[in-house]
């Protein structure tokens, strides 16, 4: 795993300029979108942040749907703690006790985002631990991860479903959330591999990657 | 959705802050505090933008311009707009989330709401059936009696 500690600026910086949309196409939520649309009230878990084009697309499709920003959530600095190497970390078992708390089993989707590779270090593998438990057997989970290619700059965006296999995507920042916390850029944190992310994922029962030409590896993984 | 006009609501203001049930037969706006619980069956809910409510709300239609910790319950439809922070499940006939609220819970669509709400919806109208026929809607809060001992 490799961790970034550049602070330099990227024309990635300036295209995607705070409040501007952005298109992709997914293979991967287009595998998804299948599900969604050919099965019934299904329980699916949002950790982006607040997306009304996300609940509007699932709700009329007589899905529930949970929005629940972990990201935002992560940024509260009373959850700021030293590891035993004295080392800035931040206390995962608060953060677990507070957030994520729902019912073993519940959903049958999540759609983690490129969560992971801004959470904090600390903070990853127990979210992903508590995810899997959350997950109905067979369940899927969406997650993107940035290559090494993107570089450390690479903005955090907000995914919107569109619908087929085409997401809108809109930059986002610390603050955003309207609760609390240091303004500020969100960074990526590290750069997981193909390994690092079969490691992540060892409890799933599959795993499936998709890259894409945009920096960016796409996995659906499976409980 | 556009804004109903809130003339005609009843209002609770910005220094106002009540603890306990809130219920009533008339359309409300809430732009101060309110913690405990709102039932206005069969009429709508505005939170203001100042407005802070820690309750679980029943309404027919519920609009949140400010925070709300709590779930709501609208009969018809719920709406978030960009000013609103809301923590808690919905359950609605029909939602819209403004870009840039921000919401942490359940979004649950229940298209028959309104037909199972109705005979709730009947029965509140009946109770303040009284009150209306001598002039007037109503509006009461139950305060809880250990609350400020």
């Amino acid at each position: 795993m490799k961790f970034f500690g550049s602070t330099n600026s990227t024309a990635q910086d300036s295209a995607a300029a705070q409040g501007a949309k952005l298109t992709r196409r997914s293979s991967s939520l287009a595998q998804l979108i299948n599900t969604l649309e050919s099965e019934d009230s299904l329980c699916i878990l949002d950790l982006g942040s607040t997306s009304p084009a996300n609940i509007r697309y699932c709700t009329e499709r007589g899905h529930k749907i949970y929005s629940d920003d972990l990201l935002i959530s992560s940024t509260d600095p009373s959850l700021a703690i030293k590891d035993e190497t004295g080392k800035p970390a931040l206390d995962s078992k608060r953060f677990l006790d507070e957030n994520l708390v729902y019912p073993g089993a519940q959903f049958d989707i999540v759609l983690c985002w490129n969560l992971a590779d801004y959470l904090d270090e600390s903070l990853v593998k127990p979210v992903i631990g508590r995810l899997w438990s959350l997950l109905k057997p067979g369940g899927m989970l969406l997650a993107f991860f940035h290559t090494q290619e993107a570089g450390p700059d690479a903005p955090c965006y907000r995914y919107h479903i569109v619908g087929g296999d085409v997401l809108e995507m809109q930059h986002i920042a610390r603050g955003d959330g309207k609760k609390g916390g240091p303004a500020g850029k969100f960074r990526l944190q590290r750069v997981f591999n193909n390994r690092n992310i079969e490691n992540l994922f060892r409890d799933f029962a599959s795993i499936k990657f998709f890259l894409a030409r945009d920096n960016v590896r796409e996995v659906l993984v499976v409980r | 959705m556009e804004t109903p006009k809130t003339a005609e609501f009843a209002h609770i203001g910005k220094s106002v802050i009540i603890k306990g049930e809130l219920s009533g037969s008339e359309d409300l706006y809430v732009d101060g505090q309110v913690e405990g619980s709102i039932e206005l069956a069969g009429n709508r809910l505005i939170i203001g933008p100042h407005g802070q409510v820690r309750a679980n709300v029943n309404a027919k239609g519920v609009i949140v311009q400010g925070k709300l910790d709590g779930n709501i319950r609208a009969s018809e439809r719920a709406e978030l707009t960009k000013s609103a922070i809301a923590v808690g499940d919905i359950t609605t006939q029909r939602v819209a989330i403004e870009e840039g609220a921000y919401f942490k819970g359940k979004v649950d669509i229940q298209k028959d709401m309104a037909k199972a709400d109705g005979a709730r919806t009947a029965a509140a109208a009946s109770s303040s059936a009284a009150a209306s026929a001598s002039g007037g809607s109503t509006m009461a809060v139950k305060t809880n009696p250990s609350e400020g001992k």
